[in-house]
């Protein structure tokens, strides 16, 4: 008998098995995930998710005799008080297919209901999304340090030994100075004793012991392997280049956002994160919230504390770019800045904004968004507010920028991709 | 074999278990299978899993090696989530038939259990694997693991070389017909030059010693009959009419590469690999239910084990044949255990205190006083159809209270034929017995002609039997997966079984 612990075995063999599955089912997937983006909190978005997809591609079919029709005997039991000749009525027909949840062929129009791990479901939400100008910047000071070969030394630990090399030296010295091989020196010893058993040609016999004598020397002088062929190979410790991201989030917080707008810019402050999570090693997230003058806060404070008070823009834009300077040296990060605002500004602080935004925090940042969200119902009267005349105005000079405009919360996830979908839409309002 | 003895140690104590108790509890269970139920085993091998690797074997149809394919991934995700949810338990074991033979066992397990588990597959599952006739005659136990292997490279390869959409194709549509690609009998050997020369020769002095001239002047056969000739003729040389769809395509499909052959050859092979377990469920689950139960308590009688591990192993045993009426919310058709196990256990009694009626219902073996003779006798020579209708005794359906419904699907009521009575024994079993025949469970399918001359129309035929016909829905899907691999259309027919009256004309389908 033979017993084998299988625990430590690789995990996930089944991996590539799911993998056909998902790409498979792809189409229905990525359908299933944005719709229960739109519909759910965000803040679960970032966990694994349970899905129900239709069966359309993921049937296996195969002959079988329907459930229903024909003569058919059945025996079962537990009878209590039948006895032959008796009728009992039919159970009641179901309708439609058998089979609920991971039935085998999962048959009907039944969904397939099944959980996508954190990865596999970001990996679908954020599919072809990406990062504007995402490369610029690598950190030169890093978090970790990893090695690498780097070429050969002649001092290290013996556990590096490089066998080969030090092999290689050691034959070329060998023979460079003509060390003798064993061979050789085996083919004298065997010549001199045949001599010595036969006993003629004394002389000869001399002659190979001299001979034998010198080998035998030079075999002792040169070393088989001598300290200068040893070679080790050599390890040099590289500093890991990681990308790092920080997150600005400004947000009016003055008496006109209602709880609604805040909620919406909460929202895409979440999937702004969770996108930049996904492409940065790390990312930094600052919260900037203003009324007629700006703070930085903790997140609680930034979405959830009330705050009374005018709305004067600049000063958010002021706030930031004196924690960029302060904290977050453009050389190093790569900057992302979303602003929520229900588009009210102080009329007389509007170029103050423009001139902060186009000379101090456009430069900086790899990508500003704007976003502008209304109430729910409110009809916009086709009014633009002031900030939005405002950046408008930026954005026409071709700035680094995007705005757009939300007012419920499925138009968020659409809105989104459309700031970050692959073909630049980033210059487009 | 070791002698009872009062005072042996016993062989664990507590729940935990260490890979050096296994190994006790192997070699005592091995002793008393071996020794006093004179069992034959494969060598055993024993493999300890976790969870997730358990529902890796459950969705790759509890295989240690299996080609890769979405299905499989599709049923991981479907237990997977069940599993998670808590809505389903896993096995405590998967038990494979090769040599040697691989059992699972879960980790979680307490050593009660895995010493359950123990006689449970690596010896009843084990010994019906190799001995049970069906096994012996489909399954080749020493080479399904190198076989697999080989499938699962070849697969591999297949896809690097032509793409996994081209795969896929071809593995999904010999899925949906891998019920129809089995050998249901044995094939019939190629022709023997010799034999068949000698075999000529009989027939030609056969013909000559019984030659009458008065033959001659009958008059000949109507033209209309050459045209059938042509067809019968025809039909031969494909081997038609064919049951095993996938071997048919595999030979006689015109348009597959070489390589989609040799998938469908894959599937077609493991398809037949597990055609007898489909045939044996209540057999192989009975016999290893009862090997079980007999080695639990002898261990226990012998004290190898103590009374707490005896009642962990008899509570499950008990929930394992639990057999709740047809009235139960729990009923869900006739536990195979259950039945199984009552079945042996009854052999067993019959064996060695038969009443009156068992000797008129059993004369062979009641009273024999050797029930593990007999029993081996059972596991080897029969299948669950051919055990119930020789070996259901009536005191076992009068335990299970078992009586016989019939449904005919233009009345309003289902009637009760017959009952756990004296006058409806024989029916009930026979009835009962019928409902496990492979033959009736699965619908006969079968290649009928192809359109040579027109358009390669393949025609099949399925038999209909008490007037049940195919699902519609999952007919035509299947149909289209049929209609791919052959490269033309097809045409489902359904036909009388008895009659041959051609009773419904499924649409066409053609290939995409």
């Amino acid at each position: 008998m033979n017993i084998i612990d299988r625990r430590l075995n690789p995990k996930g063999k089944s991996l590539a098995n799911r993998q056909r599955f998902l790409r498979r089912a792809r189409e229905q997937i990525r359908k299933a995930v944005r719709e229960a983006s739109s519909g759910r909190s965000i803040t679960d978005i970032d966990g694994g998710e349970g899905i129900s997809i239709p069966m359309d591609d993921l049937r296996e079919p195969s002959f079988r005799r329907a459930a229903e029709g024909g003569t058919r005997d059945y025996v079962v039991p537990g009878n209590k008080d039948f006895v032959s000749g008796d009728t009992i009525a039919k159970p009641p027909k179901q309708n439609g297919a058998a089979g609920g949840q991971g039935s085998p062929d999962g048959g009907g129009e039944d969904g397939f209901h099944f959980v996508l791990s954190r990865d596999e479901f970001l990996d679908l939400f954020l599919e072809d999304l990406e990062l504007p100008d995402m490369d610029k910047k690598n950190l030169r000071q890093s978090e970790s340090m990893t090695f690498s070969r780097a070429g050969l030394s002649v001092t290290g630990s013996p556990s590096n030994l490089n066998l080969v090399r030090t092999m290689r030296n050691s034959l070329s010295r060998r023979i460079a100075l003509k060390r003798p091989r064993p061979a050789e020196i085996a083919a004298l010893q065997a010549a001199i004793a045949a001599l010595e058993e036969s006993g003629d040609n004394p002389e000869m016999l001399s002659q190979l012991r001299v001979e034998l004598e010198t080998q035998l020397t030079k075999a002792r002088r040169v070393p088989y392997i001598d300290p200068v062929d040893v070679r080790y190979n050599r390890f040099q410790a590289v500093p890991k280049p990681i990308s790092q991201a920080v997150m600005f989030c400004l947000m009016d917080v003055s008496g006109s956002m209602t709880e609604h707008m805040k909620d919406l810019a909460k929202r895409f402050y979440m999937l702004l994160y969770l996108f930049l999570t996904r492409r940065y090693t790390h990312v930094d997230i600052v919260f900037i919230r203003h009324t007629h003058q700006a703070k930085e806060v903790d997140e609680q404070t930034f979405f959830y504390s009330t705050e009374t008070g005018g709305t004067v823009v600049s000063t958010a834009l002021a706030e930031m770019a004196k924690i960029v300077k302060a904290r977050y040296s453009p050389a190093d990060w790569n900057i992302y800045a979303a602003q929520a605002s229900d588009g009210d500004n102080t009329s007389s602080d509007n170029p103050a904004t423009v001139a902060l935004l186009t000379r101090s925090i456009l430069p900086a940042c790899q990508y500003f968004a704007y976003i502008e969200v209304g109430a729910e119902y409110k009809d916009w009267l086709g009014r633009e507010t002031d900030l939005w005349r405002t950046y408008k105005d930026v954005l026409a000079a071709g700035a680094n920028m995007a705005m757009r405009k939300v007012r419920n919360r499925a138009q968020i996830f659409p809105v989104f991709r459309e700031l970050f979908a692959k073909e630049g839409g980033h210059a487009q309002t | 074999m070791r002698k009872p003895d009062p005072h042996a140690k016993l062989l664990f104590t507590g729940a935990d278990w260490n890979f050096d108790k296994l190994q006790r509890v192997h070699d005592v269970i091995a002793d008393i299978a071996h020794g006093e139920l004179g069992l034959d085993t494969y060598p055993n091998q024993i493999e300890v899993i976790t969870a997730e690797q358990m529902l890796d074997a459950y969705s790759s149809v509890g295989m240690p090696l299996m080609y890769k394919h979405w299905s499989f991934g599709k049923h991981f995700a479907a237990d997977e989530s069940l599993y998670r949810k808590g809505m389903r338990g896993l096995a405590y074991e998967i038990v494979i038939n090769s040599s040697p033979c691989i059992s699972y066992v879960m980790e979680e397990n307490s050593m009660a259990m895995q010493t359950l588990v123990i006689a449970h597959a690596a010896f009843g599952h084990n010994h019906f694997f190799k001995n049970n006739a069906l096994f012996r005659q489909w399954t080749d136990a020493k080479g399904i693991l190198d076989y697999l292997e080989f499938a699962k490279g070849y697969i591999l390869h297949a896809e690097e070389r032509h793409g996994h959409r081209a795969v896929e194709r071809v593995l999904d549509a010999a899925h949906a017909l891998m019920s129809h690609g089995v050998h249901k009998y044995p094939r019939k050997r190629p022709f023997d030059l010799a034999e068949d020369k000698r075999r000529e020769k009989e027939r030609e002095d056969w013909f000559q010693q019984n030659y009458n001239d008065l033959w001659r002047t009958v008059p000949s056969a109507a033209a209309g009959l050459r045209e059938d000739e042509e067809i019968s003729e025809r039909k031969r040389l494909l081997g038609l009419p064919e049951e095993n769809l996938l071997y048919f395509l595999e030979k006689s499909a015109p348009v597959l590469a070489p390589w989609q052959r040799e998938i469908l050859r894959i599937v077609r092979n493991i398809a037949q690999y597990f055609y007898p377990q489909k045939q044996t469920k209540v057999m192989n689950e009975g016999c290893a239910t009862m090997v079980h139960y007999t080695i639990a308590n002898r261990l226990h009688e012998l004290g190898y084990i103590d009374d707490g591990a005896l009642l962990e192993i008899l509570h499950s045993h008990t929930n394992v044949v639990f057999q709740p009426g047809f009235d139960d919310p729990r009923y869900s058709g006739l536990n195979p255990y259950a039945l199984g196990f009552a079945m042996m256990q009854d052999i067993h009694r019959v064996c060695t205190t038969p009443t009156d009626e068992d000797r008129v219902w059993f004369p062979d073996f009641a009273g024999n006083n050797d029930p593990w003779a007999t029993l081996r006798h059972a596991w080897a020579d029969y299948r669950d159809e051919s055990f119930i209708l020789q070996f259901l005794s009536p005191a076992i359906m009068r335990k299970l209270r078992l009586f016989h419904l019939h449904d005919e699907a233009e009345d309003d009521d289902m009637v009760v034929k017959s009952i756990h009575d004296e006058r409806g024994y024989r029916r009930v079993r026979q009835t009962l017995a019928r409902s496990y025949d492979i033959g009736a469970l699965e619908a006969d399918i079968q290649i009928h002609d192809v359109d040579l001359t027109g358009d390669r129309r393949l025609i099949v035929h399925h038999r209909v039997a008490n007037d049940v016909f195919l699902d519609e829905r999952q007919a035509a899907h299947t149909l289209k997966h049929l209609a791919n691999l052959w490269g033309y259309p097809v045409q489902l027919m359904e036909v009388d079984g008895k009659s041959g009256e051609i009773l419904k004309i499924h649409d066409d389908a053609e290939p995409v």
